[in-house]
Formats: structure tokens, sequence, C-alpha cells
């Protein structure tokens, strides 16, 4: 009886701490009745994210950043953009929390506890970028369906754990291994315990590299709940949905992973490009593998205005998935002529790399500074949208910013 | 299990003090709320003080429509608003429909692969209201290759 008071006592308290106030006869509110701020949750106190995020979804949770809130070289929590299928797993106890290996090709099925897993294997930090494969959807025509993301599906952030290559060999592969899927601990949408939202995975070769993590630390803090709470998958510069969150096991395949959004279009491209809004066969659809080189303005935010005669400094990361960003360019007179500005290597493989540029106008009027990578094979981003494809994937068209110069 | 059962009376007593109360509370701001914008009220019918008193749960305003827009999902108000409101956002967001803009064909398609793969029931005689719906109201629109920039909020840049 007293404990059923004193729990009462801490919802009225958790929900007061949720809304940030008392809640006045709160003694009076009926069982079973929510108050309407909880009802309807603000996501930025929630997910402990800036609002200026741009929430897309909130069934499941789909918030993305806007350009000039990724100005930071290591992407804080608050701006880092959250991708949900399905809905946040509940009641985590990482007491309890194992990770058990098995599949067709895996020696062994075997299951460690986070301690173990923490304890066993050695530890790193990278600093890894993340990009939603659908950053820029909201760009092409025929439109695609889904999350309409426009730039700021991408982060790159610090994660600490351990190497997933360590405990693939702690377990042991078969020689037809050919490929890793990851299941988690998310709810269907529908609720259907029977389905999972998402269990995607990448082939041996990117499981076993050294900077793809079984991580449990964001940032040198435990890994906030919405980004895999209490350990994920990252496997920087693929599409994020090969990073699983809220992993708890995977399966050694002998063959490609056939998990949902592994098959039919989910995260596949035509092999070979088509015309816009042309319909594609699911057998002629590829896998999406390394992201394609991109780059974003950070600062400033588009729409600036200064005065004639001063210079604008600018500044940005680019990344190129597997691949480094080797030459980075802005341009203010829509393509026409282009000057190289300086780019700092990455912090590690599959990070990020920060330009910055000083740039001048000839004269008053408005302008557009538009950003251009390239990478090391030579690849450069176009300025249009790239080969239109049925799910808008893979958008990685130079990112401007509108000046006015005065 | 006596002092339980006391207890759990005691609190029910002060629980049912404390909403009586508070619905006087709320009779009484109505009235005097009812009397400052309308002095001549109770010369009129009574019974409006019961109703105000049933309104408090705000249910009242549960589908509410302002500027032609449904405010509890963001869905455009028109014919079929309530069928797709029903039939499509049990599972996921109303957001994940208005973000789109799709021809019949592939709303359909969408409503197929939801059906195939989603636990999407069969909508029977709705589907066409849906359909129609999602048709009328979130068709796709032409962007080109490239589209300007638009809704720029210029400021000024200071050092």
């Amino acid at each position: 009886m007293k404990r059923r008071n004193f729990v009462k006592k801490a919802t009225l308290g958790s929900m007061a701490s949720v809304i940030g106030a008392d809640i006045v006869f709160g003694a009076v509110l009926p069982e079973g009745y929510k108050p309407l701020a909880l009802q309807d949750p603000d996501p930025f106190k929630m997910f402990e994210k800036d609002t200026g995020m741009e929430v897309l979804n909130d069934k499941p949770w789909n918030i993305e950043a806007k350009a000039h809130l990724l100005d930071d070289k290591v992407t804080p929590n608050k701006f880092m953009f959250i991708r949900n299928n399905g809905l946040i797993p509940e009641n985590i106890d990482i007491n309890k929390w194992t990770l058990t290996f098995d599949g067709e090709s895996a020696r062994q099925q075997k299951t460690y506890t986070l301690a173990e897993l923490k304890s066993k294997f050695p530890q790193y930090t990278y600093q890894l970028t993340l990009e939603c494969g659908g950053n820029g959807r909201s760009e092409f025509d025929p439109p695609a369906k889904g999350n309409q993301w426009t730039v700021g599906a991408v982060s790159c952030a610090n994660w600490t754990g351990i190497r997933l290559k360590d405990v693939l060999e702690d377990v042991g592969l078969k020689d037809d291994a050919v490929y890793i899927g990851y299941h988690a601990a998310d709810i269907h949408l529908s609720r259907d315990p029977g389905k999972e939202p998402i269990s995607r995975g990448a082939p041996i070769a990117k499981a076993i590299q050294e900077e793809t993590l079984l991580a449990f630390k964001m940032n040198d803090k435990d890994i906030p709940l919405a980004h895999g709470y209490p350990l994920r998958l990252v496997a920087g510069g693929w599409p994020a949905s090969v990073s699983g969150k809220w992993i708890n096991r995977i399966s050694i395949r002998n063959k490609v992973h056939d998990g949902p959004k592994m098959t039919g279009t989910a995260y596949r491209v035509p092999c070979n490009p088509v015309a816009p809004g042309d319909k594609v066969k699911d057998e002629d659809m590829c896998i999406i593998e390394s992201m394609p080189v991109k780059s974003l303005i950070t600062y400033p935010k588009s729409g600036a205005m200064i005065n004639k005669g001063k210079k604008l400094d600018i500044r940005g990361h680019a990344w190129a998935g597997e691949l480094e960003v080797l030459k980075m360019e802005y341009s203010i007179d829509f393509g026409s002529t282009w000057q190289s500005c300086p780019l700092e290597k990455p912090a590690n493989r599959l990070a990020w790399q920060h330009f910055k540029a000083s740039v001048e106008f000839p004269k008053e009027g408005y302008y557009e500074v538009w950003a251009r990578a390239t990478d090391s094979r030579g690849i450069s981003q176009p300025m249009l949208l790239p080969g239109w494809n049925p799910k808008g994937y893979l958008n990685n068209a130079c990112h401007r910013i509108a000046v006015k110069v005065t | 299990m006596q002092e339980h059962s006391t207890f759990k009376q005691q609190v029910k007593a002060i629980y049912r003090l404390m909403a009586g109360l508070f619905g006087l509370f709320i009779v009484g701001a109505v009235g005097i709320l009812l009397l400052l914008s309308n002095p001549d009220w109770t010369r009129k019918k009574a019974p409006e003080t019961e109703q105000e008193y049933v309104a408090i749960p705000e249910e009242d305003d549960f589908d509410k429509i302002e500027n032609g827009i449904h405010i509890r999902t963001g869905l455009v108000d028109a014919e079929g608003l309530m069928t797709v409101v029903n039939n499509c956002t049990n599972c996921h967001s109303a957001k994940l429909v208005t973000q789109n803009r799709m021809n019949e064909e592939r709303w359909i398609a969408t409503i197929r692969w939801m059906q195939e793969t989603q636990n999407l029931w069969d909508l029977g005689k709705n589907e066409e209201i849906i359909v129609d719906y999602l048709v009328t109201n979130y068709p796709p629109g032409k962007k080109g290759r490239r589209e300007i920039l638009s809704n720029i909020e210029w400021y000024d840049l200071k050092d």
C-alpha cells in the first residue's frame, strides 16, 4: 500500500520532470489518464535534441538536422539525426542484455553478456561518419516514397566499442561465410512480435574492417537510447542502416543476409542507370554499399547578408564513404569557375573532413556559394541530382547557401 | 489487510472530496466567465453549466479543423479525411503520409506493400475513398533536376 503510493508519486514526479512543471491537482488525476503534455511528448526534451532540428515523423521517430546545426567537428547528440524503422525498445535491462552469434556459417552459437564484451575485447574509439541512405531524398523528381530527408541525415560522432572482427574471430567463421546480419530489440510498428522492423547487415569484408565497431559509447557517454543504447553496430561510410541499433543477435550467413530491408527495393538502387520514374524489377536492384562523395557548408547559415567589400568566411565538412576526400572547391557563379580551398585530413579513416575558405564577391547582389568535393578516385559531386532511383537514395548533389552582398 | 482497506477507503474519500471540489471550482469558474461575457445568461436555459462541465476533458477538440487542416494529424481536411485517419494512422504517424507525394498507381502500390509486409488489413470499400483522398490532396509536383533555393531567411551576418 505504501509502495503503491510511492509508485503513484514517482510516476507523477517523472511526469512532472518530463513536462518541466509540477502537475497541479496531480493527486486527483484519474488512473490511466495521461496529461496532454505527455500524450504528445516533446521530442526535443525526450531525445535531448536542439529545437532547431526538424521532426519528419513521430511514429516512428525520424528527426533531421539542418546544415548550419552540423558545424561542430564532432557531432554532439543534440544535432545528431534520428532514423528509426520501428519503435524504440522499451524497458532495457543492461544487466540482462546479451549478444548472441549464430547462423549457418558460425562455427558455434555463442552468447556474450555486455560485461563480457567490454572486458574480453580491446576497446577503440573512432570518429565515424553515418549518413542515412535516403539523405537528400526530398529533391528527387518524380518524388520517392519515404521520409523526405533534406540534408541533415548525417553525423560524425566519436564512437567507442570493440571491433566486430575480434568477436567474430572468437566465435569462429566457417569458410563459406559471406555476410553478417543483425537482429535488434526494436519493435515493429504493428507491434507484431513476430516481425522485425529492420534486420540488415554487411559483407564479411566490411564486418572485419578495423573501424567496424560494436559500440557502447557515443562521444564518451553511454549511447543515448534513440541511438541504440546499450549496444549498436557502427559501420562508417555505408548507409547508416547497416549500423544497427539495440543489437542483441548477429547471424553469420553463408549468403547475402535476407532480413527485412535487405530485399526488394530497400536500400537498393538500380544496378544499371534508369530514366526518372522507370519501373525497376527487384532482381535489377543492387544493394548500396559505400556512400558517395558529399559535402556540406555548415557555416554560415543560408541567408547571410554581408556588406560589400567584406570577405565571407565559410566552412564545412566533406566525406566520401569508404574513400577519402582529396579536393574541395567552391563556386560563387553557379559552377562557371571553381576555387580550391584547404581541406583537413580525416581524424581517422571514415571520419568526415573539414574545409574552410574566405570568399570574395566582386559586386553587390544575390549569390549562391556552392561546395563540391572530389574523392580519391577523382569522382566529384554533381551539381544536379544524380541518377534517379525508385527509393530516392544517394543524392549527393552539391550543397549551396544563399548570400546577399549589399 | 484491514489497515489496507481502511486506508484505501480514506484515499477514495479524499479523492472524491478533491474531485468534487475541483468540479465545483470548474462550475464556479465557468459560471463567472459566462456571467462576465453575457450577464443575461441566467435568464436563458440553465443546463449550459452542466454541458460545460462535461466538456472539461477537451474531447470536443479531438478532431478540430483549423485552416483546412485536421490539427491532430496535420492531414488536409477533405472528403475521406476520417477514413484515412482511421486506417492510416494506427501504425505510423500521419506525417509519413503528409510528407509524401505520389500518383494513384504508387499510392496503391504503397498500400499493397503495407498489406504484404507490414500487417495492414484489407481496406475493402474504404480503399477507393483512401486512394482518392491521397491522390487528390497529395499528388506529385514537378521539381525538375534541381530546384531554386526558396524560403530563405535573410539575416545580417555580424563578425
